[in-house]
């Protein structure tokens, strides 16, 4: 079996399972936020559920329209907030304390190897960099889950992607998953499971193994999955409060098709507006002046994507005209981030440093697009009116590449500062 | 499950939740509100034109993007009585399904399909008519756990079932 196989077979506790399998699963963790908790609680109370399975099982996180941008998300968010006191889930996180949920449920460490998550957010599957089963669902889903503890799921086939070679000076996670979902486009790996490795993968960090899984929905993938290795102990080990187990694909587990990547000479990718598929090398992007870049959101909210960003602002000023937004991924984060010197040097080159939030990456607040604008986004989304008006346009990129394009003011490289 | 009948509004590839109900909307859980907004990004005009029982037919991978449930909740109260597709993402082919949103995959009836047409879909027996063509395509039937929540008209029917209550 797959590591995707294996996980769902566990929590099925069924012996083996197949693609194409219907099976129940228990689940470790329900996550929903203030834009789906509040239906997500109106159909948990229609279901005739009186109290969530577990109170230790659930996360809300309130982190899209937070710090509330008008009334109508406050009195969203005071939904989700009362149903947490009242439901006594100890794992509500709105503001201090909190984050980005994708980011901040692996920091407190309430993800583990082995669990099968469902989240109403479709980038849960950000998760699955931690070797656990980890997929986006509707709010109706999460309200069954939180109140029978599970969810039932159709076996996927997987699609395995090995990437070899040697990654260049600038390249990154992000620029990974954006070359791979160009290459098989945005249902290529639909109602699949990504199973991302080799050894290029093996040499990244967790925050790239992160950011890679986060954007596998984005493929129309069901999951992205990277088996756990030492790394993974070393980063979850201080932070389990709980048994974790470790999973691996079994050497002759089957494959609906295997890619293998050379990343040798690949360059930074860009994804042109308005689908992730839409990809360009650095080289190819041409001249394409901009008005706003966004550093942060799940995909690139990592402590690393900041120091990254930062090493390219060092000593250089954001160009006139345009904003540069850097949204942390966590508070925790920040507070790194800040005694590393990283928020001075964001500051002295001239950008904005907001709360940790969704916020810009759907439109929502903290950087909307005007009519005819474009934005360069470490984000994960860039479809029509994806940040804010619908003739506004959103280009995909790392870290290295949104910092050198806020200092030159088009889409640009660190190598062209 | 009896046959759907509606004027078919046609749609392209890749028709994403950002277009379906964009994230500006999404401070309310208000049916009617969402549907007033519906395909607002893509077709300024759906929303005005809808009537009910009106049918969408639209190409690959319709839904992708969002697990927002808004978005098939904004086509549901707006009228819409099916949704027939090339393929569909899988987050927004299950939220459908537990609200009672019927879906078809069927990509050679999209081919065909002209916006406008009155089309004529019987889930249960696998086919749809395009009444102004003169033509019709069969569909495998939902089975299993899809044909369960078609049939129950949602997840929260059975979650009730589940948990004994009534």
């Amino acid at each position: 079996m797959t590591i995707t196989e294996k996980l769902l077979a566990r929590a099925a506790r069924r012996e083996s399972v197949r693609p194409g399998d219907f099976v129940n699963c228990r689940i470790d963790l329900v996550l929903a936020n203030d834009i789906t908790a509040p239906i997500a609680i109106k159909e948990f109370r229609q279901m005739g559920a009186t109290r969530v399975f577990d109170p230790e099982r659930v996360a809300l996180v309130a982190d899209h329209y937070t710090p509330t941008k008008d009334i109508k998300a406050a009195q969203q968010v005071k939904i989700v907030r009362d149903f947490a006191k009242a439901q006594g889930i100890k794992h509500y996180y709105e503001a201090c304390g909190g984050g980005i949920e994708h980011i901040l449920l692996p920091e407190k460490g309430l993800v583990l190897p082995g669990d099968v998550v469902v989240g109403a957010d479709s980038h849960t599957c950000t998760y699955g960099a931690l070797g656990a089963f980890a997929t986006g669902v509707g709010s109706t889903d999460a309200a069954a889950a939180m109140a029978t503890g599970e969810c039932w799921f159709r076996v996927p086939e997987t699609l395995k992607f090995i990437y070899k070679g040697t990654l260049g000076r600038w390249l990154t996670g992000k620029d990974l998953i954006l070359h791979t979902i160009g290459l098989i486009g945005v249902d290529g790996a639909r109602y699949k499971a990504m199973e991302f490795a080799g050894p290029v993968v093996e040499a990244l960090g967790m925050s790239d193994r992160f950011t890679m899984c986060n954007m596998a929905i984005e493929a129309g993938g069901k999951n992205g999955v990277i088996e756990p290795d030492e790394k993974t102990v070393e980063w979850v080990r201080p932070r389990a409060k709980r048994e974790y187990t470790l999973l691996r694909s079994d050497a002759d587990a089957d494959y609906a098709q295997v890619y293998e990547i050379d990343c040798t000479g690949l360059e930074p990718v860009v994804a042109f507006p308005h689908l992730p598929e839409n990809t360009r090398p650095l080289s190819e992007v041409g001249d394409v002046p901009i008005d706003q870049v966004i550093i942060g959101a799940c995909t690139n909210g990592w402590l690393e994507d900041l120091r990254r960003a930062a090493e390219v602002l060092q000593g250089r000023r954001v160009a006139p005209y345009v904003r540069c937004i850097i949204l942390p991924g966590s508070y925790d984060i920040f507070l790194r981030a800040a005694k590393e010197g990283l928020i001075e040097t964001f500051l002295e080159a001239g950008c904005v440093v907001g709360p940790s939030t969704c916020g810009p990456c759907l439109g929502g607040h903290m950087g909307i697009l005007a009519e005819g604008e474009r934005a360069v986004a470490t984000t994960n989304r860039n479809f029509v009116g994806r940040m804010g008006h619908p003739d506004s346009e959103v280009y995909l990129a790392s870290p290295y590449v949104a910092a050198a394009s806020a200092v030159a003011g088009r889409i640009a490289g660190p190598d062209e500062l | 499950m009896s046959v759907i009948k509606g004027r078919v509004h046609k749609y392209g590839d890749h028709v994403d939740t950002d277009v379906i109900i964009p994230a500006r909307y999404l401070v309310t859980t208000d049916p009617k509100e969402l549907a007033a907004h519906a395909m607002e990004d893509l077709d300024p005009e759906f929303a005005k034109r809808v009537q009910p029982g009106d049918v969408i037919v639209a190409g690959r991978n319709f839904g992708c993007g969002s697990s927002r449930e808004h978005a098939p909740l904004a086509l549901k109260a707006a009228g819409v009585s099916c949704i027939v597709a090339a393929s569909f993402a899988r987050i927004f082919y299950r939220n459908a399904l537990n609200i009672g949103l019927p879906i078809v995959e069927c990509p050679e009836a999209v081919e065909e399909i002209q916006p406008g047409d009155e089309a004529e879909i019987d889930i249960e027996g696998g086919c749809i008519r395009d009444l102004t063509l003169g033509k019709q395509w069969r569909f495998p039937p939902l089975t299993g756990i899809a044909k369960e929540l078609l049939d129950a008209g949602g997840l929260v029917p059975l979650v009730r079932r589940k948990l004994g209550v009534e």
